[in-house]
């Protein structure tokens, strides 16, 4: 036998070992179809971003801000009520004979950034903010715990100042609240936000209050079924930087969900609808029946022009 | 000696080159609902899909949350109300290409297949079938259809509310281009 039969030999075994090799693992590959998509599967996971929808129903909780935004191009119109208080008695229905009322108008300018305007009867106040996105929840390949917004407010009261005969600048009709909202959705059905917030009254009535305040706030929502939840808020005011006189502002509500309506129906014991005022100016007291009903209802619209 | 290398060469080759699988993971699906108050649609464009040439084996998988609307509270109430997609975060079909050996994925051409399976979707499992088509180009393998699925076959509830805006049977759109084999 040649050296080059050998080889050659050799060459075909080696063939015919590699050729089985491959028709055995072909075998298996196609024996298996489900085997492969499992694995695109997983690494599809392991690639995919999931971020957290939907932590809160709507931009506000019952009087203050939750973590969402609107979505780009989108217009929210709000109209939110609070009725007298409950102990006022049957002679005032309950409260319900006076209400002091905010509508607004938000808009989403992109969906990590909406902007709002609003006009409350409470002090004849105007306000404006900004919300903006910092940080969102997510699983997947990155992974977030919680979602963080920030709300800067300004509110500027356009009520007469009375005949005291006082001088007032303009100036002091402004004040600015900062929010930092911090919120993680649980579960679907369970979410939480503490709001840290920083208030500054250009002017301070008594010159034995502070100008500044803060409050740390901490909100939630249970969802009752797919389309209504339960919410909760309490802004509490920080001793040494809040108004003598002043209660913290407890909320309790539910949000009913109708396509583009949302409809919010509490129990609190505030009037004001801004920032500055029911989170430092509260005054009812819950264990003394400062009780009133209240309601925002919310309808969003589309406004940009479609994609096609 | 000349022979029996190219009879080698020929079976390594033949090995290699009769790739069985084809595969995608950015194929795309699109539904429709349409009624006289709104049209409704969402497109998905990160769909996987395999493809067994050999025994017609057809897979989908696709995540829920990768229905984009044009709406983003559509998408959200999409999530959330209807698919409740945190608790059934994807869709899936299972199935087989019926006339799988009419076609010669060697000659370009549109090939009319009919495909039988189970669609999973909202944690519901039905058996469905759908004509569509098998197009072979430059070596590549798209496949197409059109279905429609019925909501209430899948456990989705409409409100009264929204009765009109919403349509009782969703079209859905299939393309998808096999880019990968293995």
């Amino acid at each position: 036998m040649s050296i080059t039969n050998m080889l050659q030999k050799k060459l075909i075994l080696l063939c015919c070992v590699f050729t089985s090799f491959t028709q055995y693992v072909n075998a298996q590959l196609s024996a298996d179809t489900t085997s492969l998509m499992d694995k695109l599967e997983i690494e599809t996971t392991k690639n995919t971003t999931v971020y957290a929808a939907a932590t809160f129903k709507s931009s506000r909780l019952i009087n203050g801000h939750t973590i969402e935004t609107l979505g780009k191009a989108v217009m929210d119109v709000k109209i939110s009520h609070r009725f007298g208080t409950l102990n006022n008695g049957a002679y005032q229905l309950f409260g319900l004979d006076n209400a002091t009322m905010r509508m607004g108008f938000d808009f989403g300018i992109t969906n990590n950034l909406m902007a709002g305007i609003g006009r409350s009867t409470y002090q004849k106040t105007f306000d404006a903010f900004f919300k903006v996105k910092i940080l969102r929840q997510s699983s997947g390949k990155i992974k977030t715990p919680l979602s963080i917004s920030y709300v800067p407010t300004i509110a500027l009261r356009t009520l007469d100042w009375g005949d005291s005969g006082q001088k007032y600048q303009f100036s002091s009709r402004i004040s600015y609240t900062h929010q930092l909202i911090i919120a993680r959705k649980f579960s679907e059905a369970f979410s939480l936000q503490i709001m840290p917030t920083f208030i500054h009254r250009n002017l301070s009535p008594l010159i034995a209050e502070p100008n500044d305040l803060l409050a740390i706030g901490i909100g939630g929502r249970q969802k009752l079924t797919k389309r209504t939840s339960f919410n909760v808020e309490y802004y509490y005011m920080i001793p040494g930087y809040k108004i003598k006189g002043t209660s913290n502002s407890l909320s309790l509500g539910f949000d009913i969900e109708t396509g583009g309506h949302v409809f919010q129906l509490h129990f609190t014991n505030t009037r004001a609808m801004t920032e500055k005022s029911f989170i430092s100016e509260t005054t009812g007291k819950w264990e003394k029946g400062d009780i009133l009903f209240g309601f925002n209802i919310s309808r969003v619209f589309n406004i940009g022009k479609k994609k096609s | 000696m000349k022979k029996n290398l190219f009879s080698i060469i020929l079976i390594i080759c033949s090995n290699i080159l009769f790739a069985q699988k084809f595969f995608t993971k950015n194929g795309s699906i699109s539904f429709f609902s349409k009624t006289y108050v709104e049209n409704i649609q969402a497109d998905n464009n990160q769909v996987m899909s395999v493809l067994n040439a050999e025994t017609g084996e057809l897979q989908f998988s696709l995540l829920i949350k990768g229905f984009h609307f044009k709406k983003a509270l559509m998408e959200e109430h999409f999530n959330e109300n209807y698919l409740e997609s945190d608790q059934f975060p994807k869709a899936t079909f299972k199935g087989t290409i019926a006339d799988i050996n009419k076609i010669n994925f060697l000659n370009d051409g549109a090939y009319p297949v009919v495909v039988n399976g189970e669609l999973n979707m909202h944690g519901i499992t039905n058996k469905i079938s759908s004509k569509g088509y098998i197009s072979i180009k430059e070596g590549k393998i798209t496949g197409s259809s059109l279905f429609v699925v019925a909501l209430a076959d899948y456990n989705i509830a409409i409100p009264k509310l929204v009765e009109s805006k919403i349509s009782k049977t969703i079209e859905i759109k299939v393309n998808c281009l096999y880019d990968q084999k293995m």
